[in-house]
């Protein structure tokens, strides 16, 4: 089908550039599903699922006491006694997807002698990465969307309440949210694909990152602005607001948390700021819920920052492949 | 444009611009041409200066020990590689600014090529297709006729990464044919396959350049082999093209110039043998190699050999000229590169 529309296109080089990515694209494609990798993170991914709702089930009776609204959402945010919530399980075990997915995109290619065979056919060179990487995202995005609707179905299933329109929209949000996070993470790992010779020292290298970023950055941030702005000196209101300003905007350049800070405000409509706000701020505010327009306008710049971040780090690998030369294994 | 002139050619069965048209030499049209071609690696320069041109269904060697530019050159051809300087052709199509095109009409059979190991033979044919933008049914028949071609429709349902390098070599011909190129370019395809396969193999190049009319440039270093099936050579040691042209024209240069290697062995083969040939007179070296004395020299010792040989009591067992292979020439090409640089190249190469 695709084919035939691609025929039909007018300017020849642009049909090229298009055959060349729909091959290329295809075939990431099957590779993907067929690989025994990807059926193992799906495996973990629907597992963790399931732990988090159950846990967040075994909560809900107790949370609904205390605020009966959006309860559909609760299903995404609670954790059980011992099990964290979903939304946590997908910002810690969302960059492993990425990064299985695209760990040994370039390198193996190389490795296996198939990527000069590749480039010796009459397709444009960034097809190959563009290929892999759309392909990827693709994966990422059916997942992510998947993953979502099965817990909302069994949630529903449990609980026997129907999500209203806002609470739909919320978690759409949250899914676009999701999806762009995990692609920051295979736009990291094909990076690093392209960077290294060896498909294990990019694996190692997108896991540390992916340590690094869930585990030390916070504490790393923590040292930091310490040094910065050392508590024995704190005299005034304003060296307070700045420690805790400058802490949250260092924690920020960390995909992790700018993720989960974006995630635990569209999911919960009682967050009405992602900053420190004082008392004096909160005086005559009317106790209630945001609007789900609202709550976009609060994480807007996560999501700008998320694209940013994606582009960027594609970007680089784009121009590392591009420049590099292909010469056989 | 350049697809209608290239399907009828493949499709047909009798040879239409085969490589001896005998055509006077001077109306032959290169179907590749480099002038210039230089590559250069930070200071190293992995090509310099390259001029060849090779025609219309030859087959074309070009042989260098490792590292002398051979593949940089293939890359340059297929445009994944930007020269330094000069400019190189494939029919007429600049390989730097329109690589697409030529990659339409140039196949290109990597050093050691490799498949995606967990699909099978034919989906890795049909991947090569569809990235050619090949229709379906022209794929699927196309597959079936170059298994058959390559001998690997046994095998063609297996995954690629169950396949032995032979197969691997075999499967990576109908890889380059599925695109119905004008220009084949094979680097190393000879390495590591046995006596058969390459019996095999070296039928099927050959067939491709008489048969179907298709330009085949051939990059090794394993020289015996390709002397066989090549129309031309091109000696090529750093970087430079030192000698070019055909086995029988380089080896009539060689014996111009004077230069003689003689195979001798005697009885008793002891010390004082060698101490005999090296005092014959006008001897450049002699070296020992298997059973047999190599006598270099510029002149015709066989005379004064078989005299010393009487005078001195030793009984000759083999006396044999060498010069017309192509291991003798480009032994010979290859120590005049490294004098002209004033370098000791050729103990490298000896070692390699």
């Amino acid at each position: 089908m695709a084919q035939t529309a691609i025929k039909e296109c007018a300017d020849p080089e642009l049909a090229a550039r298009a055959n060349g990515l729909w091959a290329l694209y295809q075939k990431e494609m099957a590779d993907h599903i067929h690989s025994r990798r990807f059926l193992i993170v799906m495996a973990l991914i629907a597992l963790t699922s399931c732990a988090s709702i159950y846990g967040a089930t075994s909560q809900l009776a107790d949370a609904v006491a205390a605020d009966s609204d959006f309860i559909f959402l609760k299903l995404f945010t609670l954790s059980g006694s011992s099990i964290p919530s979903f939304a946590s399980f997908i910002a810690l075990l969302g960059p492993f997807v990425g990064l299985s997915l695209g760990f040994d995109a370039i390198n193996s290619e190389r490795s296996e002698g198939t990527l000069n065979r590749l480039v010796a056919q009459p397709i444009y060179r960034d097809s190959i990465i563009n290929g892999k990487f759309l392909a990827g995202a693709t994966i990422i995005v059916t997942m992510v969307f998947a993953m979502g609707c099965l817990v909302g179905a069994v949630g529903l299933l449990v609980t026997g309440i129907l999500p209203d329109g806002e609470e739909i929209g919320r978690l759409f949000v949250f899914l676009v949210f999701t999806s762009v996070y995990i692609c920051f993470w295979l736009a990291l790992s094909i990076l690093f694909s392209v960077v290294c010779r060896h498909s294990a020292t990019s694996a190692m290298l997108g896991i540390g990152c992916w340590i690094f970023f869930a585990l030390f950055m916070s504490m790393i941030v923590t040292i930091l602005v310490g040094v910065l702005y050392p508590v024995q000196q704190m005299s005034t209101m304003g060296d307070l607001l700045n420690y805790y300003d400058l802490q949250l905007n260092l924690n920020r350049l960390s995909p992790y948390y700018l993720y989960s800070e974006a995630v635990s405000t569209i999911m919960d409509p009682t967050v009405r700021s992602t900053n420190i706000i004082l008392p004096q701020q909160l005086s005559g505010a009317v106790s209630g819920y945001l609007s789900l327009g609202q709550s976009l306008l609060l994480v807007w710049p996560h999501m700008t920052g998320l694209l940013a971040l994606v582009a960027v780090v594609f970007a680089i690998s784009y121009i590392c492949f591009m420049r590099s030369e292909i010469r056989s294994r | 444009m350049m697809e209608k002139n290239l399907v009828p050619a493949a499709e047909s069965e009798n040879p239409v611009c085969g490589a001896v048209l005998q055509e006077p030499a001077g109306e032959r049209i290169p179907l590749i041409r480099t002038v210039g071609l230089t590559k250069e690696y930070g200071t190293k320069r992995a090509v310099s200066d390259l001029n060849l041109e090779i025609y219309s269904g030859e087959i074309f060697g070009l042989l260098g020990p490792n590292g002398a530019g051979k593949t940089t050159t293939t890359l340059m051809l297929l445009g994944l590689t930007e020269p330094s300087a000069g400019e190189a052709w494939i029919d007429g199509i600049d390989c730097t600014r329109d690589p697409i095109h030529v990659k339409k009409i140039t196949g290109y059979m990597p050093d050691n090529v490799g498949f995606y190991g967990d699909m099978t033979g034919r989906e890795n044919l049909r991947f090569t297709g569809r990235l050619n933008g090949l229709p379906g049914d022209l794929i699927e028949r196309r597959c079936e006729e170059l298994l058959e071609r390559v001998g690997m429709t046994y095998a063609a349902d297996q995954k690629t990464s169950t396949y032995s390098r032979g197969m691997r070599q075999r499967l990576g011909v109908a890889d380059v044919l599925m695109k119905d190129p004008k220009v084949i370019i094979m680097d190393e395809p000879t390495l590591g396959i046995d006596p058969e396969g390459m019996r095999e193999l070296m039928q099927l190049i050959q067939n491709l350049a008489k048969k179907d009319g298709r330009t085949i440039l051939i990059s090794s270093h394993q020289l015996y082999q390709i002397q066989q099936i090549c129309d031309r050579v091109g000696l090529f040691v750093e970087g430079k093209l030192m000698a070019c042209g055909r086995i029988d024209e380089l080896a009539g240069q060689m014996q111009q110039e004077g230069y003689q290697v003689l195979e001798v062995a005697g009885l008793p083969d002891n010390d004082g043998l060698r101490t005999l040939l090296e005092h014959l007179g006008n001897v450049d070296a002699v070296e020992r190699e298997g059973e047999y004395y190599l006598v270099r020299s510029r002149f015709d010792l066989r005379r004064e050999l078989m005299r010393r040989f009487l005078s001195e009591g030793y009984t000759l067992t083999h006396l044999r000229q060498r010069g017309s292979d192509l291991d003798e020439i480009y032994r010979r090409y290859f120590e005049r590169g490294g004098e002209e640089d004033g370098t000791d190249s050729h103990k490298g190469m000896r070692r390699s």
